[in-house]
């Protein structure tokens, strides 16, 4: 497991640091919920959250912001979980929140904004001073900046040009009344990292990530599964392709790609191939010269 | 958050993703690359402003293929100049385009063949000199960078100067822009004694000097056709290569209780685990060891790590710890070995680096943790303030303001446990929070009393 010189792989580190962080928040924040969608991130972070306490059960409770456009096997999956580990399930509704006139639909039919109000509506009815997030600092620019402690006023935003200093692994959660914090646990998580501590771990995912035969219509270049959300418009041709998806979105939204890994390990070899070969195709393999930057300037980037 | 809907991965065309063949020699021989087992290594960039530390690191990605196509033709188009500008890879925040600067640490990934990286790029402007600190402060190396045109200057000196403080093993001085001096053996070395001379007044256990170009490559990951008279490494093979095995303390144990299990099941009715990080040294079932204020002692009965059962336990490893007798354990006691205690104290001696705008002051009060405890302080004096260029010390100084470095004592409510931070980074380090707004107002690391 471990080498004779007393180092940890990646992966342990990475786990070590999570689950610390994990415990601490437990231990100094009043009320702390963890943010589950049943995605891959979030599905890691609550394998964590369990290792973090075991043989004890997770201390808090798990949130799931419901957009009422779920893949039906994401729910399935979510309920299974959280009835395994004996946690308790907070779920926060959009669509009850579209009922009750708290917010308004988008034009695009896109929940992705309005379920922000409806999140912070939830923290707020339940006390809650610390949420658990599954994002990694890879995903983004933004996220790239982030504390793993991220600090929240009583509106829920954050201040990126005056975040709290973070040393060491030397938390500091203290906030007022009405604040938050906003952690997150696998802030130094590669995609890559997330594939391999699901297979070296075994965890149980939604069968959406392994590749089937699903009926698919192509919409501006993109494939969508038909489903509830999703049926052909007039000119589409639904046809059988093998696919799977890389995130489990809403239903309506959420994209599938053609692949044919049926496992994780070979979800992980197309990840780690298509990375190799598209950045080999698009640009030389060896060594990227000035020329090659040139080139791309001649081209009309600026 | 959850992830968002619909998200697709920078670069990748979702319907083409996937369309390879996995089980070629070719693809095989990528998997086993990309997952093989490496250790991490923590870097962070430090120096003054426009130094280049986002073009070098934007580099670094860029040269290693750890940027996608679509994010490396974004920063092109953003790009101002008639060149791309690299730093923008890391420079996220609308504030930082439109400036021009770094103002918050970003962390960015690469793995080679042979390690992976977490880099911290922070600012060098004075004002963000904490978020400098911030990435440092958990950086196994820290990379200097110096603009060859400038030599060193007060901020190249205040960076080195807080690594060397932060006891951030490694340093590589980059001696950047060497385009711009007619690659210059000269200035080269000019800059490279300067900085040894200072360097020697600092406590850096290794330095090693190297000659780059961020903007346009030299010696960052290939030799420099423009460097003949440069022999050493170029600036990634030092990083894949340099040694941190022997950087952590593994012969003083520390174990800071963070967390009491008690599952109270019937299956594990009497399960009672001491959850934590293992600071330094290494614990073994069986181990006889003592327990932190109380200093009662007794045996490591279990180690439960993430995957069951373990014998031994090592920093910075996450584990839970059975004890053979019912004590009475809780958050913020550390368990060591009878005999190789740290010392139990009120009286903190350190340096202390300020980071609010309110000053430091004798007399005043602040929140203090350390490990897992948390205690109030109140400030018994300010011993001296340290000038960060000729690193004198100002005798007469009777308060820290904002970025400044000086020698405090404090008196804590309740005892700490504590060591040297020049013997162990864990139990000497320790932060200052104002009790009034929360913030996180200074770091602190222990030195010598006297
Ligand atoms: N000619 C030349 N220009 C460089 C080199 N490295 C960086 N620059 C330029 O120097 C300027 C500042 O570079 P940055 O990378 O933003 O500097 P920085 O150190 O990150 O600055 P702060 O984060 O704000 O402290 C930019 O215009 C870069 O293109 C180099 O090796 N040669
Ligand atoms: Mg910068």
């Amino acid at each position: 497991m471990t080498s004779p010189d007393y180092r940890l792989t990646q992966l342990e580190t990475l786990e070590a640091e999570s689950v610390h962080v994990i415990r601490e928040v437990a231990a100094e924040l009043e009320r702390p919920v963890l943010l589950f969608s049943g995605g891959k991130d979030s599905i890691v972070m609550l394998e964590l959250a369990r290792k973090a306490f075991a043989p004890a059960r997770i201390p808090f409770p798990v949130m799931h912001v419901d957009t009422g456009l779920n893949f039906p096997e994401v729910l399935e999956f979510r309920d299974k979980r959280v009835a395994e580990l004996g946690v308790q399930l907070v779920v926060a509704s959009v669509p009850d929140a579209i009922a009750a006139g708290t917010v308004k639909e988008e034009p695009n039919g896109s929940r992705n904004r309005i379920q922000t109000p409806v999140l912070l509506d939830a923290v707020e009815e339940h006390g809650f001073t610390a949420l658990f997030g599954g994002a990694r600092r890879d995903e983004d620019k933004a996220r790239a900046k982030e504390r793993v402690f991220s600090f929240r006023d009583e509106f829920g935003q954050w201040d990126p040009k005056n975040q709290r200093p973070e040393l060491w692994d030397l938390y500091n959660g203290r906030i007022h009344l009405g604040e938050s914090i906003r952690v997150f646990p696998l802030s130094n998580w590669t995609e890559l990292d997330i594939w391999q501590y699901i297979a070296r771990e075994r965890i149980a995912i939604p069968p959406l990530y392994l590749a089937q035969e699903r009926e698919v219509v192509e919409r501006q270049g993109m494939l969508y599964a038909v489903n509830e959300f999703i049926r052909p418009r007039d000119g589409e041709q639904v046809v059988r392709e093998t696919v799977r998806y890389r995130t489990v979105g809403d239903a309506n939204l959420t994209a599938a790609v053609r692949s044919h890994a049926t496992t994780v390990e070979e979800v992980i070899a197309e990840i780690a191939v298509t990375r190799m070969t598209e950045r080999g195709a698009t640009r030389g393999d060896d060594k990227v010269s000035d020329a090659a930057m040139e080139d791309r300037k001649k081209e009309g980037y600026f | 958050m959850a992830v968002s809907p619909g998200a697709a991965q920078p670069g990748i065309h979702p319907a083409e993703e996937a369309v390879v063949d996995v089980h070629s020699p070719v693809a095989e021989h990528v998997v086993e690359l990309a997952t093989a087992r490496k250790d991490i290594l923590r870097i962070a960039t430090a120096g003054s402003v426009d130094d280049g530390k986002s073009t070098l690191i934007g580099r670094l990605l860029y040269d290693s293929k750890a940027v996608f196509e679509d994010q490396y033709e974004a920063v092109a188009r953003a790009s101002k100049g008639d060149f791309v500008d690299l730093a923008l890879l890391t420079d996220g925040l609308r504030a930082e385009r439109e400036q021009g600067i770094t103002i918050d640490v970003a962390y960015r990934y690469f793995s080679t063949p042979r390690r992976t990286f977490i880099l911290a790029d922070t600012p060098g402007h004075v004002q963000y000199t904490r978020n400098m600190v911030t990435g440092a402060s958990t950086a196994d190396l820290a990379i200097v960078l110096v603009d060859a045109r400038k030599g060193l200057l007060e901020q190249s000196r205040r960076h080195a100067f807080l690594a060397s403080l932060l006891r951030v093993p490694h340093l590589v001085v980059a001696v950047n822009k060497m385009d711009l001096v007619g690659w210059s053996e000269e200035t080269f070395e000019r800059i490279s004694d300067e900085f040894s001379a200072f360097a020697a007044k600092l406590q850096v256990p290794d330095l090693t000097v190297v000659p780059i170009s961020a903007l346009h490559g030299d010696n960052v990951v290939t030799h420099s056709p423009n460097t003949p008279w440069y022999e050493g490494p170029t600036l990634l093979h030092h990083l894949e290569h340099v040694h941190v095995a022997g950087d952590r303390n593994l012969t003083d144990p520390r174990f800071p209780v963070q967390y009491v299990i008690r599952p109270q099941s019937d299956e594990f009715h009497d399960y009672r685990g001491y959850a934590g990080t293992v600071g330094s040294g290494v614990l073994r079932v069986g181990d006889e060891v003592q327990v932190l204020p109380s200093g009662l002692t007794t045996t490591i009965s279990g180690i439960d790590g993430p995957r069951g059962p373990v014998d031994e336990a090592f920093a910075p490893m996450s584990v839970t710890m059975r004890l053979a007798d019912d004590l009475d354990v809780s958050r913020g006691d550390l368990i060591c070995r009878p005999g190789n205690a740290p010392q139990v104290t009120q009286d903190l001696d350190a340096l202390v680096c300020w980071m609010a705008d309110e000053p430091l002051r004798p007399r005043q009060r602040l929140a203090v943790k350390h490990t897992t405890r948390s205690v109030r302080a109140v400030v018994k004096e300010l011993s001296y303030r340290l000038d960060v260029n000729t690193l004198h010390r100002d005798l007469e100084a009777g308060e820290l303001g904002l970025n400044d470095i000086g020698r405090v004592r404090l008196r804590t409510t309740q005892p700490l446990f504590v060591d040297d931070y020049l013997r162990n980074r864990v139990t000497g380090r320790f932060i200052l929070v104002d009790e009034a707004t929360n913030a996180t107002v200074g770091a602190g690391m222990l030195t010598p009393a006297g």
